[in-house]
């Protein structure tokens, strides 16, 4: 209960209607009634005129005394249910399978499918998801520079990819092995292409998981190191990694079709771009051949824009957009391009050993949250700890309310 | 995807807004005319009250149809007063593409009322100065979470007497202890502390301590979505005004539920219109403290960043965390903001040649990408060391050094043509031109096309300035 001692009608308006203060409108609203003391009117006729716009805004928290205002504040829980909100999509976005067993005319121990959502990334109160996203590790045919955090775990097996690759499988848990090809490079070794499917021999006999097979950058050379690959391993359902607009896309989409192999289609950030080259690869390639790479920039350096491309690429997809309803792929290596991730700073952001990698995984689960379906990777806690989180958010478990207000008293 | 939206931008055409303004083309505001300012409007450039003859009582209705019009799909609300008082919500779209998100998610980190007093003065002061430069934003935490781990009205009041002496940051208490909050509230009655929380057996007294204490209030049910709509129902019937969600936040396993109960309300509230679904929605990563077993603490940190960071993503307006160690709380604040940009922004600065401090015939010359973030950080190294330099600035149409090059984006021709296009050789003696390392690949190829010879520099921009003492030579 309040008092209020106005002695005035200076909120009389010109039509002659009484406006009724904010003060006293919120009063009204907080305590649902109010008993003016020493309040004199001075009017011949008292009309209380209510706008429906005052109704309105009152409305919402007071209940208008018709019934007595003690008894308009609920006494027991109110019981309301919510309404969940599933949509229904036109679309489904392609799945895509990687690697080929013997039986299937490859070498592979194991062959992963990705891609087949059919919801928005991890939307499961709508879909499960069909296949799990997956992830690849760096594996380079020469040395490149890496920041100290990356480097002391592979320091014994650079310049030996059939170590390395063995090391990302067997030891830090990859579902596959890329093969960065960089030696090829005209600016680089120069190296052939065949010098470059030796190296691809020995990690096929390193390593049983399905491969995915990493060019220089170099357009013209790229071409013919893919040819190459293609016809030398035909039926091993490689990733070739990757196919631009600048490069002889026809041509390249016959001869990876050619020998059953996958592609993956690259372009820089823009969706315009993504749907031409996948047009182009369509006269050759089927949809089931083809992942997307949209451009992954570090957080802290364009991952915002990274991550609006590929949620919006996810959903037209959905939408029925059958040119980006691919499975997309993310190289997420590029996270250490922040300098956040490997500078030495002032003590209190060390060590920096930790705040890498936590770098890396930021990247990661920002992305995997827009939808990815295959992580190109450098840290092996960063992919341990991307494995642990798909692995939860598809293990089907629930959480366990009775936990949840521990946190409220916890000593830590 | 229904694109049924309140308040929806989509269906909001300037018209609409026009319609019901005073039409006086006053320029009060600041506009040429009211057509002017509807477009301001919607795209939400101006503030409504910025329209005076809109205040005045005649228009009332119309101010409350365009409110109305303009209410966000989440609804915005204040914690703390003065300052540093801190808006979280008032969100008006569910993705990032469809209009910048408002209100970036507020960053709680948490004091016992059982640590020591210095430890509690050592945390918030912490808190309160975690300060971080990122291209030309100040990143910082914005509140602090008073934990009452003791359950003793007096140890909690002193806890809360100390924090709200030692700073200007609005508080949440946290007790599911009706007794303890209200005597966090006596402490601070004025300061709209956010109270956690109320539940389905402790809302009535949290209800009563809301209304008296004039507080914003958490509603908590975790994971359980028809009792959280249930009790925020409840409290508004009640006359609680300020509400907050907690539907629970989940690790491991949990992870699964967490995301989709806040995806779920978060898409009622924006697609579907649903009000009680239309309120901020809280998120606690330092779950990750209870039940940590024997785990190793700097395991339990981050963890806790990356559900922090997960929740950023997936619409948590407000989260509290417990770790405050650098390391891991950068990656977390540089989301935020990430998320929170202005998706319509350009990516790139405009090309052309750049001078710092005051270079003669003799300094250094260096070239970058137009991609804003490139840019800023080399410009602001260079800056910082107060070298005198020239430094051209590609049009590598957006894209980083090695992306650019790798796209070719940022190609030699474009680097000749923009040495060629910024005057610099009548500014200069020598013909040498300091490449990014990552662009290294190309050296050979822009010495060909421009005739400067390159040096080429370092991969990170922060080693320019020694790079410059130690190797310039005109």
């Amino acid at each position: 209960m309040i008092s209020t001692t106005h002695h005035d009608t200076d909120k009389k308006t010109d039509n002659g209607c009484l406006q009724l203060s904010d003060e006293i409108l919120s009063a009204l609203a907080k305590f649902q009634q109010i008993e003016l003391e020493d309040f004199e009117l001075d009017a011949k006729e008292l009309e209380i005129l209510f706008t429906p716009s005052m109704v309105a805004q009152i409305l919402p928290k007071l209940k208008l005394p018709t019934t007595p205002t003690a008894g308009s504040k609920p006494s027991s829980l109110l019981s309301t249910n919510f309404q969940l909100p599933i949509e229904k999509y036109p679309n489904k976005i392609s799945a895509v399978k990687l690697g080929a067993t013997k039986s299937e005319g490859g070498t592979r121990g194991k062959t992963f499918t990705i891609g087949g959502e059919l919801s928005p990334a991890f939307y499961t109160f709508e879909n499960t998801i069909p296949h799990k996203p997956i992830v690849t590790l760096d594996v380079f045919d020469m040395e490149v520079p890496l920041s100290k955090a990356v480097k002391m775990h592979v320091k014994d097996v650079i310049g030996d990819p059939a170590a390395w690759a063995k090391l990302a499988v067997e030891k830090f848990g990859a579902d596959m092995v890329t093969m960065h090809l960089i030696s090829v490079d005209p600016l680089l070794k120069d190296a052939t292409p065949k010098d470059a499917c030796q190296t691809i021999e020995k990690v096929l006999q390193a390593v049983d998981v399905p491969l995915i097979i990493g060019g220089c950058g170099d357009p013209v050379k790229d071409t013919a190191l893919f040819e190459e690959v293609c016809e030398q391993f035909p039926g091993e359902r490689f990733l070739i990694s990757s196919v631009t607009l600048d490069m002889e896309v026809e041509r390249c989409a016959k001869f990876i079709k050619k020998a059953g192999n996958a592609v993956l289609a690259f372009t820089p950030m823009d969706l315009n771009f993504a749907r031409e080259l996948n047009r182009r690869l369509y006269d050759n390639l089927a949809h089931e051949d083809i992942i997307m790479d949209l451009t992954t920039a570090a957080l802290g350096y364009g991952l915002d824009y990274a991550f609006t491309n590929m949620e919006r690429a996810r959903i037209a997809g959905l939408m029925g957009d059958q040119e980006l309803a691919h499975p997309m792929s993310s190289g997420t290596t590029n996270a250490w391009a922040a300098r956040e991730a490997w500078l030495k700073m002032t003590a209190d952001w060390e060590p920096r050993e930790l705040r890498g990698p936590l770098w890396e995984v930021t990247t990661a689960l920002t992305l995997l949250l827009a939808g990815v379906d295959l992580f190109m990777m450098m840290h092996p806690a960063a992919v341990k700890t991307l494995k642990d989180v798909t692995n939860y958010l598809t293990s089907g478990k629930k959480a366990d309310p009775a936990k949840f207000a521990d946190w409220v008293k916890v000593k830590a | 995807m229904a694109e049924k939206k309140k308040g929806g931008l989509k269906e909001l055409s300037p018209i609409t807004i026009y319609k019901n303004l005073p039409k006086t083309n006053c320029k009060d505001c600041g506009q040429d005319n009211c057509m002017a300012f509807a477009t301001k409007i919607v795209n939400r450039e101006i503030d409504l009250d910025t329209c005076k003859p809109l205040l005045k009582p005649e228009y009332t209705k119309s101010y409350t149809i365009l409110k109305d019009l303009l209410k966000p799909a989440v609804k915005e609300i204040t914690l703390g007063t003065g300052d540093k008082a801190k808006k979280i919500g008032g969100k008006l779209v569910m993705y990032r593409h469809e209009f910048t998100y408002k209100n970036p998610t507020a960053i709680a980190i948490d004091v016992t009322d059982e640590m020591p007093e210095h430890e509690i003065i050592r945390r918030v002061q912490k808190t309160e100065n975690f300060s971080y430069e990122y291209i030309g934003n100040t990143l910082k935490l914005d509140l602090i979470a008073v934990r009452s781990t003791s359950d003793d009205a007096d140890k909690f009041k002193a806890c809360v007497k100390k924090v709200s002496e030692t700073t200007q940051l609005p508080l949440i208490l946290v007790t599911l202890n009706p007794a303890i909050a209200e005597a966090g509230l006596m402490i601070i009655p004025k300061s709209r502390p956010l109270i956690y929380a109320a539940t389905t057996t402790n809302w009535k007294d949290m209800a009563e301590l809301a209304i008296m204490y004039d507080a914003p209030l958490v509603a908590s049910a975790p994971n359980d979505l028809n009792a959280l709509v249930s009790l925020a129902k409840t409290l508004q019937d009640y006359g609680v005004k300020d509400i907050v969600l907690d539907p629970g936040t989940f690790a491991n396993d949990g992870l699964a539920d967490t995301l989709n109960n806040f995806t779920m309300l978060r898409r009622a509230a924006t697609k579907g219109g649903d009000e009680l679904a239309g309120l901020p929605l809280l998120g606690v990563p330092m779950v990750a403290w209870a039940n940590k077993g024997d785990m190793a603490d700097d395991l339990v940190k981050w963890r806790e960043s990356y559900i922090a960071s997960m929740l950023i993503t997936r619409f948590a307006d407000i989260i509290i965390l417990h770790n405050n160690d650098g390391w891991s709380l950068l990656p977390t604040v540089v989301l935020r903001q990430n998320i929170y940009t202005d998706p319509r922004k350009p990516v790139a600065v405009a090309p052309g040649l750049k001078v710092f401090g005051t270079p003669d015939e003799n300094s250094p010359v260096m070239f970058t990408s137009n991609f804003a973030l490139t840019y800023y950080t080399v410009a602001s190294d260079i800056e910082s060391s107060k070298t005198n330099a020239y430094l051209i600035v590609v049009d590598a149409e957006g894209a980083a050094i090695d992306s650019g090059v790798a796209g070719r984006k940022l190609t030699a021709e474009k680097i000749a043509d923009a040495i060629k296009a910024s005057g610099i050789e009548n500014k200069v003696k020598h013909r040498k031109i300091i490449s990014p390392g990552k662009a290294s690949r190309i050296s050979g190829e822009i010495e060909e096309l421009s005739g400067w010879k390159v040096l080429v520099g370092p991969r990170d921009s922060s080693e320019i300035p020694k790079y410059i003492v130690d190797k310039w030579q005109p």
